[in-house]
């Protein structure tokens, strides 16, 4: 039996995308009243929640106060649902930890911590379901719930996998894909100056290909950007509506 | 865009897991089709007037086909004929999880762009798309979704069409329900034999149709012959469980009842099953994966040692007589039993289409005839042809569909003619396609690549290259070669120092990595060489023009290896690889004039000096790679000389060997280990290399048998105890001895073989006692010499590397499909002069000669005749009152066996010594009329 074919001769990927489209996006913000800022985002079959506190005062050890800057607390986990197989996730296990870390400096890069000397944000996020891109659809729902907090951001920060099939980069991978044998990219990006705020990769690929990687992965945040810039702009019409009432 | 999924459910290793996909549906999915105004295609691909000739479809149309008929009839398909079909998303995909050769076939029919073939991606179609109804198989499913996207098509045609010209779509298919069904929703249907059978124009085609199944039960009588086939599922179980082994089949070319099964154990430990008679072998085909049973271990046997062919008369399926042969298997030899089992199923089928010859039945109006392909390993195959006596001494290709249990042969369709057997192009052509040696002219995308003429060396190339002009380079190759990619040079150095430089052409410099003449290349792995015709790897213009290193005053672009080799009791070699330069080679000489040169003493210009330099040095190297325990074997190899208008061979030689030969060889060897060298320090993972196994002790046991009979003791614990027994081992009066021992202990060595450095940890090359080695000095006929060139290239900094380059897993594939290649070509060249050989014999009638018997067999024995190089089964008969042993020397007769047009063969008969029944008077000068054959 031949494993899946990634790319067909057609252009077509294995869920009838071509190699530069991205999946479906649907977004809400301000799910949760309790929180200070709450966002739920689905990018294809993968679906996260982002629950945002803060800036509050610190809690817990004193000591991680810094005089300049706001500390950014990130916690990433996986509900039990969220794949094929039920599995229970212990907290703080390799793989989320790493995870937390990586959300932490991607935010620690977008928001203008300065202003709020010593404070802390909190930012939660759960992958409630996982199709692939599990990273990026963390990001992209934890800039919206900060948003909603009304936490000050350089820019939005979107974030977008890639990876690389037949000489060529496929956008947004889903399961299937990252699953098949692929070097993939993902990338963080401030899209308005199109600084990079987070490249992780731990697949082997030459050198040549990097650059055609990295650019097809900013067209994909930049789209991602749209979307998301959509969505704010949608919530924010349905609050001053209500509000004016 | 619309969005919806699919879920599906999967098992994995026991495990039921729910695997939920996305399926995005699209609507800018365009027909295909230059009649279409309403799709905004680019470029169409289905013709506006796709007219074919046929009384069932009189309009235009498309045609459809549906897995089952694209899996079984290819042959018809690939036809020029046919054009304008319409290949199914569905369809691809199931053709690809079933074969995978009927997938690269189907892909390349896409690909060119005179067929017409368009994919039309239904499952991602708005309009095309189902989903998966409860309770329906994936089978049926794939059928509706098959006739969904042929009523769409008929119904998109009807409206989109501008001048309503009547363009329509014909699904085929072979499946009765299917097609029932695709009746009802008034769909035009067909099975595929009517409607190739309706193509008046080509009435050829219908030869080339696959039966299907409800064909062949007319065509032989119910009598069940073997046993059923076991299904896949129990055979897993089996295999699972251990009562049953996996393993390929291998049929004895020499005996048609017999078989082995390879069993591929973990690591090394792998063992062979022989496999006796017809009923065990049970419908296996050469190459085939198949389960086997191990039978009792008091039945086990022994293989015989009975040359038997199946020369079964054509009409039936003698059974009653083949059971007297199997018999007679039975009785031989009770001692040396081996492991014996019976095939109990087929796992895997590997046929391919087969070249051979038509027997043509004797009954004048049958269709049904027999098919004997070249191949002896292959069974007959039947065939059913309208056009027999248009194909009778004709070689044909036929490809097997299948072999039920109630015939003796199985069944197949005639695929193509490749000419009139006998014929030298033919014959080429059948031992080319034989050996899967890719043959076909190069493509236009492959000569894009070429270097536009007249080619010249840039000034960017001059800048960066270092000038060697001054340097006396000469080359020195066998007379009449124009691929010429080595030359030498050495000179004297200031110091005292000697400096010998090799210079390989720089063909990396023409092929870059990736395009499409690379690609050709990779595939075709090396040039082969048949009598008188040479199949490129690269196109001529680079094979004899731009890189080949003639003397004609044009710049060459090379790589060069050099070392200083320091004069005095201290012999040392330094290699090192300076930046690629350009040089100038002034002269090409052939062995013989090197040798003139160097033995004319009142020669002493630039070359001769330099080729004296050389061959001081060569001999000095040889005899220190000696002395490590190099193995210098010995086999014989036969030159034809060749009528310059005719080339039939006029006269047959073996290979002469002069001092200049080794020279050059010498240095080859010093540059192909230096280089080997450099490279895996460079790049330790990904360096190709070539290395030679030790042979298992095993092997050596012919060696051992035939000293022993002759009391001289080879010891075989190393390849230096080998070397030094062999040269040790002279027999007074009998100076050929020692050549056929060398022969002998050819046989018992491995294969060499190229092999990723990552990959693998044991390097060592046993023939050469080197511990490290590959092969670098003819990039312009072997792949490998390419990547080696590439690395070497990388290491001096002189080019960039590649992704594929360093990626050890490619590489591995890479060599491995080179390794196949070039074994293949060691075959085909060796069919190639067997068969010159065999012309030779023809135009020369009958000869005497001496010989040498090399084994004995228990029917027969083989004899070698040194003067051509030429091994033949010598007389088939029991002899009781002669022992033959090896080595002994004996004359016979030599004639052309041609009664056997296909396997036309040299016949030996023994004329020395003289055994009653046996032997053959010496005949004389006339040729005598045809003895009877011996062996029946």
């Amino acid at each position: 039996m031949a494993g899946l074919e990634l790319l067909s001769d057609q252009g077509y990927r294995i869920d009838g995308r071509k190699a530069t489209e991205l999946r479906k996006v649907q977004a809400r913000m301000g799910v949760f009243a309790q929180a200070d800022g709450s966002a739920y985002l689905e990018q294809g079959n993968t679906k996260a929640l982002a629950v945002v506190y803060g800036p509050h005062e610190m809690r817990g050890s004193r000591s991680r106060t810094r005089h300049d800057r706001a500390v950014i607390n990130c916690q990433y986990s996986m509900a039990t649902f969220s794949t094929a197989e039920r599995k229970r996730r212990p907290h703080g296990d390799r793989k989320s930890t790493e995870m937390s870390l990586h959300l932490k400096q991607t935010f620690e890069a977008a928001i203008m911590t300065q202003l709020y000397p010593r404070s802390q944000i909190d930012i939660y996020v759960k992958i409630l379901q996982s199709d692939g891109g599990n990273y990026s659809v963390c990001v992209n729902a934890a800039t919206l719930a900060v948003i909603d907090a009304g936490i000050p951001m350089r820019d939005y920060v979107c974030a977008c996998t890639v990876g690389f099939v037949d000489e060529s980069p496929l956008a947004d991978l889903c399961y299937a894909e990252e699953s098949g044998g692929v070097s993939s990219l993902a990338l963080a990006l401030l899209p308005r100056s199109g600084q990079i705020a987070l490249l992780q990769m731990d697949a082997r690929l030459h050198q040549d290909n990097l650059d055609s990687m990295i650019e097809a992965a900013m067209t994909a945040c930049k789209g991602v950007s749209k979307v998301l810039d959509e969505v704010v702009r949608q919530h924010l019409q349905e609050v001053s509506v209500l509000s004016r009432e | 865009m619309l969005k919806s999924k699919t879920f599906v459910k999967k098992t994995r290793s026991g495990g039921v897991v729910k695997i939920v996909r996305e399926h995005y549906l699209r609507d800018d999915i365009w027909c295909g089709s230059e009649n279409c105004t309403e799709c905004k295609q680019e470029s169409a691909v289905l013709q506006r007037d796709a007219c074919i000739e046929s009384n069932l479809c009189s309009y235009p149309h498309y045609l459809i086909p549906d897995t089952n008929v694209l899996l079984q009839q290819i042959d018809v398909l690939e036809d020029p004929v046919i054009r304008n079909v319409i290949i199914l998303q569905t369809v691809l995909q199931e053709v690809r999880h079933r074969s995978a050769p009927v997938y690269k076939r189907v892909k390349d029919m896409i690909h060119e762009k005179e067929k017409h073939f368009y994919t039309f991606t239904n499952e991602h179609h708005r309009e095309t798309f189902i989903e998966r109804e409860p309770g329906e198989s994936a089978n049926d499913c794939n059928d509706r979704a098959i006739r969904v996207a042929a009523k769409w098509y008929s119904q998109h045609l009807m409206k989109s069409q501008s001048d309503g010209d009547g363009l329509r779509v014909v699904l085929l298919t072979n499946d009765q329900g299917n097609k029932q069904k695709a009746e009802e929703s008034s769909l035009l249907v067909y099975k595929c034999e009517e409607y190739i059978k309706s193509l008046i124009a080509n009435p050829e085609l219908v030869d080339r149709l696959a039966l299907s199944n409800d064909d062949k039960n007319e065509i032989s009588s119910s009598k069940v012959l073997f046993p059923e086939h076991l299904p896949l599922s129990k055979i897993q179980a089996g295999i699972k469980s251990g009562c049953f082994l996996q393993g390929t089949f291998r049929a004895s070319r020499d005996n048609y009842l017999e078989a082995t099964v390879f069993v591929q154990g973990e690591g090394e430990d792998s063992t062979e099953v022989l496999i006796q008679g017809l009923q065990n072998l049970n419908r296996a085909v050469n190459q085939d994966v198949v389960a086997v049973q191990l039978l009792p271990q008091s039945q086990w046997v022994a293989p015989s040692s009975v040359v038997l062919q199946d020369e079964g008369t054509a009409k039936d399926d003698s059974a009653e007589e083949e059971e007297e042969e199997e018999e007679k298997l039975k009785i031989s030899a009770e001692v040396a039993r081996k492991p014996t089992g019976k095939v109990v199923g087929i796992i895997k089928r590997n046929w391919r289409p087969f070249c051979g010859m038509l027997n043509v039945s004797q009954i004048k109006e049958s269709t049904r005839h027999l098919f004997t392909p070249a191949d002896r390993r292959i069974p007959r195959i039947r065939i059913e042809t309208r056009q027999a006596s248009a194909l009778v001494g004709q070689r044909i290709m036929v490809a097997i569909d299948g072999w039920p249990k109630y015939s003796r042969y199985p069944n197949g369709h005639f695929v193509r003619s490749l000419g009139s057997a006998g014929d030298k192009d033919t014959e080429q052509e059948v031992l080319l396609l034989e050996h899967d040696v890719p043959h076909q002219p190069f493509s236009q995308a492959v000569l894009s690549f070429l270097p536009k003429m007249p080619w010249s060396i840039t000034p960017e190339d001059m800048a960066k290259r270092e000038d060697l002009r001054r340097l006396t380079v000469c080359s020195v190759d066998p007379p009449g070669c124009t691929d010429i990619d080595d030359a030498l040079h050495c000179r004297q150095l200031d110091n005292g120092n000697l400096e010998v430089g090799v210079h390989i052409a720089d063909v990396s410099h023409f092929i870059r990595p990736g395009n499409a003449l690379d690609k050709e290349a990779a595939n075709r792995g090396t040039t082969v060489y048949l009598c008188g015709k040479r199949i490129d790897m690269v196109p001529e213009l680079l094979s004899s023009n731009l890189c080949s290193l003639r003397s004609d005053y044009i710049l060459k672009l090379y790589f060069r290896g050099s070392w200083l080799l320091f004069h005095g009791f201290n012999f040392l070699l330094l290699p090192f690889f300076p930046s690629p330069p350009y040089v100038l080679v002034q002269a090409s000489l052939t062995y013989a004039e090197a040798q003139m040169r160097i033995d004319d003493a009142t020669k002493n210009d630039d070359i001769t000096e330099s080729l004296r330099g050389l061959n001081k040095l060569a001999k000095i190297l040889k005899r220190q790679r000696i002395k490590k325990g190099a193995l210098t074997l010995s086999s014989l190899e036969v030159r034809f000389h060749v009528d310059s208008e005719t080339h039939d061979p006029i006269d047959l030689q073996t290979k002469e060997l002069m001092e200049t030969n080794s020279m050059v060889e010498e240095f080859m060897l010093l540059a192909n280990i230096s280089v080997a060298q450099k490279i895996y320090d460079e790049f330790p993972d990904c360096a190709m290399l070539r290395k030679h196994p030790a042979p298992p002790p095993s092997n050596y046991e012919i060696l051992h048998k035939a000293s022993k009979s002759k009391n001289v003791a080879i010891h075989t614990d190393s390849a230096k105890a080998l070397a030094d027994s062999l040269d040790m081992a002279k027999v007074d009066c009998f100076p050929y001895f020692n050549t056929l021992l060398r022969i002998l202990a050819t046989r018992c060595m491995m294969q060499a073989v190229y092999f990723c450095s990552g990959m693998d940890s044991d390097f060592h090359h046993y023939g050469l006692a080197s511990p490290i080695y590959t092969h670098f000095t003819s990039p312009i006929r072997r792949y490998a010499d390419i990547i080696v060139h590439r690395l070497l290239a990388v290491a001096i900094g002189a080019d960039t590397t590649y992704p594929d380059l360093m990626d050890k897993h490619k590489q591995s594939a890479l060599s491995n499909n080179l390794n196949y290649r070039h074994k293949m070509s060691q075959y085909a060249q060796r069919a190639s002069v067997a068969f010159h050989t065999q012309l030779f014999f023809k135009s020369k009638g009958i000869l005497n000669e001496e010989g040498f018997v090399l084994f004995v067999r228990k029917n027969a024995i083989i004899v070698l005749i040194p003067k051509f190089g030429l091994e033949g089964t010598g007389p088939t008969l029991k002899v009781e009152q002669h022992t033959f042993s090896i080595f002994d020397k004996v004359k016979v007769t030599i004639s052309l066996d041609d009664s056997n047009i296909q396997h036309q063969k040299i016949r030996m008969a023994l004329t020395h010594p003289v055994i009653l029944g046996v032997s053959v008077p010496t005949p004389d000068v006339e040729p005598q009329a045809k003895k009877s054959k011996l062996d029946r």
